[in-house]
């Protein structure tokens, strides 16, 4: 049976439709969903795609920075005002991949995917979403561990609170250079008040299922300068409460042996 | 029925089709309009060979969604001989020996098209991350590079 | 860039040469520059059909039962083709020169050996619809322990992969489980060297992962015979392969090819066409069938993985004296080509070097991997590498530059290689020298004086005495000479650094009179 395609320009109407039936997927970029149906994926009957004109908004005004869920990363790197988050669209496939890949689509990116992802966790982010029931925000966190559940709600944008650019960091570990799957992706925010970090926010990717916060990594950081000592307690504190996977990239050993490596050369500002 | 219509401008000309749904512009370009320069190389967005200008933009045909392409202009390497003359770029392959199976050269071609239509004199480095959605299998890259620069330069550096 | 050394073996070389040395536009440029270069899926056919394959999801097991009831009757599906459709499902490739037994079915009928094997074809009028009836195929197995390593398979009371070899082992000329080098006593050389040095050396299967995936559309052509458009890089040997499969005489197919989107040897094993001509017999319509990225990388043979042990005796002066190998290529679950490989592997052994004693043993291993195949070099880049690690080891150990060590070693004009033919126009020394001043590498002057024309032969020519030889060869067969080949220097009147213990008399071998049976070294095989 041939696809069938249901097109709104009510990101409301696209939701109902979405949450209306189980087999139905949402199309963002295409990225995923299109390279699923490539793979022979039946499973996939319906798609659902809006074209809503709210849900390619950036708003960077206010102390908030919202993000619309079908913001390509091409719009990112276009937008000044989103410096910072420059360095992890960039990260993100060839040209062709930033012109059609989105924000909101990238929160659903499997492993070796979702670099984006990961610098948003790192930015305290929140995710609005369209359910059957309303609206409602969401920590990106929470999203993320309960991801599995989420394909019938519809990601409308992602939001974030405004930050400094020089406090965040991020880096990609790839074998294929200036493109290629994530081996480790990593992202801090480190804002510093009176030389001490406060609110130190840490991500990885590939290191467990999906995005996941370095909780002890940030208790290393925490109320510290970040000098040499900071640093290594940190380093030695990134496989805590990992979970790395085996894929064609690395294993999970090689993952849990040059996490902390590429954690030192984050917050050392190494290249 | 379950046919979709569909038309858009496909190299500067209109042209309509019916397309099932779920059907990828690659497949619509091939298969309905029988434009076969774009290449299937993986479906997955990994290796370019797909690579065709939507309204200027790259993109990988193979992951857009036929039907959302209604009403733009999609270009292929079929559309970028002015007349009987070749591309600068199609010659600057050419004389900088820039394919050897040439399977991936047509998505290359539109990858470095949509560079040099928006920046006429870019650095090395820049043509790199242009191409850096597609892959050469032959690992025929260094010419290529050297190809994309000749034809911003007009010929004049060949490497 | 290019840089051609001609100011080396000057003297040899006819200069006034039309094409060599001097660049030639490819034919195909225009056409892959313009996007008109017509690969296999360029080609638009009227009611063309897809074909999608059920694969093994188990590496090894016993199919119980394939049930394709619901899925015959599946919407768009236009035939199901399963193993007792193919007119003869069991082949190997080469079969066609008469090399190994047939092993590999097309379509998996009591047994699957490999994750990714082929077991039932579906033939429907859309991708999707196929997909969609291959979903409700139906295949109970019965998983069977699984061998994935070369020694492991090789051990009393491991898995039988492949049952036509049931000692998971290629075996040559009937009777040998691998194949042999003998050259001189490298057991008595190791015991008298100043240093001995073991070591193992691995390498895992490589994809090639061409551009273009494998694929091929056959259609039925007005005059009872079947056009194929296919990605193969061995047009005759796939129409063969199909004509034999098929059960069919081979004019029955006219293959049409050549414009092939990567191949690397990836493209030599006949994946696709088999079956696609198939479904064109039983349907009587065109059919495509074309590997998704997915499948390539999963089912398309890859370069094989190999595992190389060397024991090298070395002597305080650099020479080497005596090298042991030992080698396992992982054929994965059948044939292919790897027993050709081993066969070039020996050949190729102890790589560019003279040494006077030489044992090898390869073994071509079955496994319940992925069936290997040819991939550039394959059967001598693996081992290249390891004797070029291994030689850096040597040079360490004796404590010399390592590129000296090379030249030091290495074949020169006149010396006798292991397999017992002369080394003829020799260039490692040359080769090593240019490398080391490109590298600005500083070699001895003696060194940068050494030349391949130059030291060779001699007592270098002899053939050592080989323990366990029956039948023993005090010279090297005649060899052709041609005019391109290089003259040898004058004799050198030194002594010969290893004399050869004085033969035995051998018994005359009979003559071979004209038109008799030859041995192949290559293929180990009696042709005419």
């Amino acid at each position: 049976m041939p696809v069938i395609v249901k097109s709104f320009t009510n990101a409301g109407e696209a939701a109902a439709a979405l949450s209306s039936e189980r087999e139905a997927r949402y199309l963002g970029g295409g990225t995923l969903v299109m390279r699923a149906l490539n793979e022979g994926d039946i499973s996939i009957s319906t798609i659902v795609r809006a074209t809503d004109a709210a849900m390619t908004r950036i708003d960077a005004t206010g102390s908030r920075v919202t993000i619309g869920a079908s913001v390509t990363f091409a719009r990112i790197l276009a937008e000044r005002d989103l410096a910072f988050l420059h360095a992890p669209a960039r990260s993100i496939g060839g040209p062709a991949v930033r012109n059609m890949g989105t924000v909101g689509g990238n929160l659903f990116a499997p492993i070796p995917y979702g670099d984006f992802t990961v610098a948003l966790l790192a930015l305290d982010a929140t995710v609005a979403i369209q359910g059957s029931f309303g609206g409602r925000d969401m920590p990106l966190d929470e999203f993320l561990q309960a991801r599995e559940r989420q394909g019938g709600a519809l990601v409308l944008s992602v939001s974030f609170p405004r930050i400094a650019g020089e406090s965040f960091r991020y880096r990609k570990v790839a074998r294929i250079q200036p493109k290629g799957g994530s081996v480790i992706t990593l992202a801090a925010h480190l804002p510093v008040s009176s030389g001490r970090i406060a609110g130190a926010r840490v991500a990885l990717g590939s290191m467990a299922p999906v995005p996941t916060r370095a909780r002890a990594v940030e208790r290393a950081l925490e109320g510290r300068a970040l000098d040499a000592a900071t640093i290594a307690a940190a380093a030695a504190a990134a496989t805590e409460g990992t979970s790395p996977g085996d894929n064609a990239l690395a294993s999970a050993w090689y993952r849990r042996e040059i996490v902390g490596v590429h954690l030192r050369r984050l917050l050392s500002g190494q290249e | 029925m379950s046919k979709i219509p569909l038309q858009f401008r496909h190299n500067g000309r209109e042209v309509a089709i019916f397309v099932d749904g779920g059907t990828n512009l690659l497949v619509a370009l091939r298969e309905l309009i029988g434009d076969m320069t774009p290449k299937f190389g993986c479906g997955q967005g990994g290796c370019g060979a797909c690579s065709v200008l939507i309204d200027g933009a790259l993109h990988l045909s193979c992951l857009t969604l036929a039907e959302t392409v209604a009403g733009r202009s999609v270009e292929t390497l079929d559309g970028i001989k002015q007349g009987p003359q070749l591309h600068p770029l199609q010659r600057a392959f050419m004389e900088n020996f820039a394919a050897q199976c040439g399977y991936c050269t047509p998505g290359m071609l539109m990858a470095a098209k949509a560079l040099l239509d928006r920046n006429p004199q870019p650095s090395r480095a820049e043509v790199v991350e242009a191409i850096s959605g597609n892959i050469c299998r032959c690992t025929g890259y260094e010419p290529i590079i050297n190809a994309v620069l000749a034809a911003a330069s007009g010929g004049r550096a060949s490497a | 860039m290019l840089e051609l050394r001609k100011d080396i073996f000057a003297d040899e070389r006819d200069d006034n040469l039309k094409e060599i040395g001097k660049g030639t536009q490819r034919q195909d440029m225009l056409g892959h520059v313009t996007g008109t270069s017509t690969y296999f899926d360029d080609h638009k056919l009227q009611g063309m059909l897809h074909m999608k394959v059920l694969r093994s999801q188990h590496a090894h097991a016993r199919l119980r039962r394939i049930d394709t009831a619901e899925a015959e009757r599946s919407q768009g599906v236009r035939r199901i083709i399963r193993g007792a459709d193919v007119p003869r499902n069991l082949n190997t490739l080469l079969s066609l020169i008469n090399f190994g037994k047939d092993d590999e079915p097309s379509l998996a009928v009591d047994k699957v050996r490999y994750k990714g094997e082929p077991i039932v074809a579906i033939v429907a009028d859309s991708p999707r619809e196929a997909h969609e009836a291959m979903a409700k195929v139906r295949v109970d197995y019965e998983p069977l322990p699984a061998v994935f390593d070369v020694e492991d398979a090789l051990k009393p009371g491991a898995p039988v992969v492949n049952e036509v070899y049931p000692k998971n082992t290629f075996i040559y000329h009937d009777v040998y489980d691998h194949q042999k080098l003998r050259f001189g006593d490298a057991d008595r050389a190791l015991a008298g060297a100043d240093h001995v040095l073991e070591q193992r050396y691995q390498m895992s299967p490589i994809e090639h992962a061409p551009t273009e995936t494998n694929g091929s559309i056959a259609a039925p052509d007005t005059n009872g015979r079947y056009v194929v458009y296919t990605s193969t890089q061995a047009l005759f040997f796939s129409l063969d392969t199909s004509a034999k499969i098929l059960d069919v005489p081979s004019n029955t197919f006219h293959f049409v090819g050549g414009t092939v989107g990567g191949g690397f040897g990836g493209k030599v094993d006949t994946l696709t066409e088999p079956l696609c001509i198939l479904g064109a017999m039983l349907t009587g319509r065109p059919v495509r069938y074309v590997l998704g990225r997915e499948e390539e990388m999963q089912f398309g043979s890859p370069r094989g993985a190999e595992r190389i042990y060397l024991k090298d005796g070395v002597m305080r002066d650099g020479r080497i004296i005596a090298r042991k190998v030992r080698a396992y290529f992982d054929s994965g679950a059948y044939t292919r080509l790897s027993s050709y490989a081993v066969v070039k592997c020996v050949a190729h052994l102890p790589g560019p070097y003279t040494i006077p004693n030489v044992h090898g043993d390869v073994y071509c291993v079955f496994t319940n991997r992925t069936p290997a195949t040819a991939m550039r070099g394959f059967g001598v880049t693996a081992m290249d590498f390891a004797i070029e690690c291994q030689m850096d080891k040597l040079a360490h150990l004796v404590g010399m530059d390592p590129m000296e060590f090379r030249i030091l070693n290495a074949y020169r004009d006149g010396d006798m290689k292991a397999h017992r033919r002369e080394a003829k126009n020799c260039a490692l020394i040359e080769c090593v020298q240019v490398a080391a001043e490109k590298s600005k590498w500083t070699l001895r002057e003696e060194f940068r004086r050494m030349s391949s024309r130059k030291d060779g032969g001699g007592g270098r020519a002899a053939i050592p005495a080989t323990p366990g030889e029956t039948r023993p060869r005090p010279t090297a067969p005649a060899q052709q000479r041609t005019a391109y080949d290089r003259s040898l220097a004058a004799p050198l009147n030194e002594p010969p650094r290893e004399p050869p213990p004085p033969p035995p008399s051998p018994p005359q071998p009979a003559a071979p009179s004209h038109g008799a049976t030859r041995f192949s070294s290559v293929f180990g095989t009696r042709r005419r």
